[in-house]
């Protein structure tokens, strides 16, 4: 059973059954953003300290940072989103994940906002 | 992740409206700010899919925040050749000519169409720019006189469906060649049409009263290769076709010399000069400038956007002035100035992105042939 969170940043955090978690950007930020067509990911191996710019996404319109939601090391990245940066227009919330990273400290993940909270954030916007 | 600038602003309270406000919004377009005016950067469909629909069928753009002037009365030639380095003596009645503003120093104030109907030229300025080129035309008049047209609205349709659809709407359109215009009817709506636009491909620029605009507008909807298109695509499909973008490529500190738009200056005006820094873009003609605008296409997928730092070998080369991703070529593609030694087609450079050097090179501009009628 997999929970998922989300930072002000307009990323989501899937906490996976092994531990680890898997890191995408939400359905609200790909909307924004527009037609993707460029993503940078970070290497697997790379400690990252919360809040560090650690990807970047890029639409025809602009460039975005991706902040790392919290403190850790990342494991995995996904190269399809790499190679097909449109996928994350179509798919933000599940194929298009951008990361997977084990956290420092386990508990910190539920600190992070639910669904509930996003949502409220998003209806300031 | 940051949201970009173009989403996250607000739209100011007090903005400017064009005449087709209702329709944009009744499309689905996302508003945003530009210029002080409330402008849709893109429809239901997206920038991509506006681009693309460009180039291969028609699509309807409004432009009426850009400044509409009549010039007109006795010295108005002389007007526009004391303002411009245009040779405007020879632009026959039913052509439109593409010019410069400069000051003193031999900067651009802004880019402009200038077209002749006859009894007067039809200016098309910059939204940006409007105002203060009013101002600053106002002053070198002679006896010519200035109007400005804030009753009219101007669309562009743009593409290779565009000259079809005049055809059977407005055949004298259909007529023109590339730059021509004429004072005609568009379904029984009075136009004043150029065969012209700021996209690469064929097309024309219409301009009609503002209360006339939605009619126009709904009547070139009505034909099934028409869909709107917004400033997005407006901006990726011009600097796909080499064209510079006002107070990004060019601006009161850029020369028509650096900006490589000599072709913008009249022969008959390059040995006569007589038009506002002169002395400066003549000795630029002879002596070649400091740096030029050059196309730049990086090797690699990372788009380089406007204030990327140029290098060559290890020495700073310049900046970048606009940059993207080009729908057409499905790459990144980007404009910018760079020193005169390391100008040349070809020339390998490198883009400071985000802490790294990738590698680039000069390219001939435009990055997409134009396609103008002939």
């Amino acid at each position: 059973m997999s929970e998922t969170r989300f930072t002000k940043d307009h990323e989501w955090v899937r906490l996976e059954a092994d531990g680890t978690l898997t890191v995408g950007i939400t359905d609200h930020a790909q909307e924004a953003l527009g037609d993707i067509v460029f993503v940078e990911l970070p290497e697997a191996g790379r400690e990252v300290v919360e809040g560090e710019s650690i990807a970047v996404v890029e639409s025809v319109k602009a460039a975005s940072d991706v902040y790392a939601p919290l403190a850790g090391r990342i494991t995995e990245f996904n190269e399809t989103v790499v190679d097909d940066p449109a996928l994350v227009n179509r798919a933000a919330t599940d194929e298009a994940w951008f990361f997977r990273m084990e956290p420092s400290d386990p508990d910190a993940f539920e600190a992070l906002m639910d669904e509930a909270d996003y949502d409220a954030l998003l209806e300031t916007l | 992740m940051t949201e970009p600038v173009l989403n996250i602003e607000p739209e100011p309270d007090q903005l400017h409206t064009t005449p087709l406000d209702a329709l944009h919004r009744r499309l689905g377009a996302k508003m945003v700010e530009f210029a002080g005016y409330a402008m849709p950067v893109q429809y239901p469909a997206g920038v991509l899919a506006e681009h693309l629909h460009t180039r291969t069928a028609a699509s309807l753009f409004d432009v009426s925040h850009m400044g509409q002037f009549s010039l007109h009365g006795e010295g108005a030639v002389a007007a526009l050749e004391r303002l411009t380095p245009g040779d405007f003596a020879a632009l026959k009645p039913g052509r439109q000519r593409y010019t410069l503003l400069t000051n003193d120093v031999g900067g651009i104030i802004d880019d402009l169409m200038v077209a002749n109907y006859g009894d007067r030229f039809l200016i098309v300025a910059n939204a940006s720019r409007k105002a203060g080129d009013a101002h600053h035309m106002a002053q070198h008049l002679g006896g010519a006189q200035l109007d400005q047209h804030p009753d009219r609205a101007l669309l562009a349709l743009q593409g290779p469906a565009a000259a079809a659809i005049m055809a059977s709407l407005c055949p004298a359109a259909a007529a023109l060649g590339f730059m021509g215009v004429a004072e005609t009817a568009l379904g029984g709506i009075a136009v004043w049409i150029s065969r012209s636009g700021y996209t690469g491909e064929d097309g024309f620029e219409i301009s009609v009263l503002a209360h006339d605009a939605e009619a126009l507008a709904t009547q070139l909807f009505a034909q099934p290769a028409v869909l709107p298109a917004g400033l997005g695509a407006r901006d990726s499909l011009r600097l796909e076709a080499g064209l510079c973008l006002y107070g990004s490529d060019i601006d009161e500190l850029t020369t028509p010399v650096e900006a490589n738009l000599t072709w913008a200056i009249g022969q008959r005006r390059r040995a006569e000069g007589g038009f506002p820094g002169a002395v400066v873009i003549q000795d630029q003609l002879k002596t070649g400038p400091h740096r030029l605008r050059v196309g730049i296409r990086p090797d690699g997928k990372a788009p380089a956007r406007p204030l990327t730092r140029i290098i060559a070998g290890d020495t700073e080369a310049g900046g970048v002035t606009s940059g993207g991703f080009s729908p057409t070529l499905g790459a990144p593609i980007a404009m910018g100035y760079v020193r005169r030694d390391v100008a040349a087609t070809g020339t390998p450079l490198g883009l400071s992105i985000r802490g790294q050097t990738l590698p680039a090179q000069v390219v001939d501009l435009p990055f997409v042939p134009h396609h103008y009628v002939k």
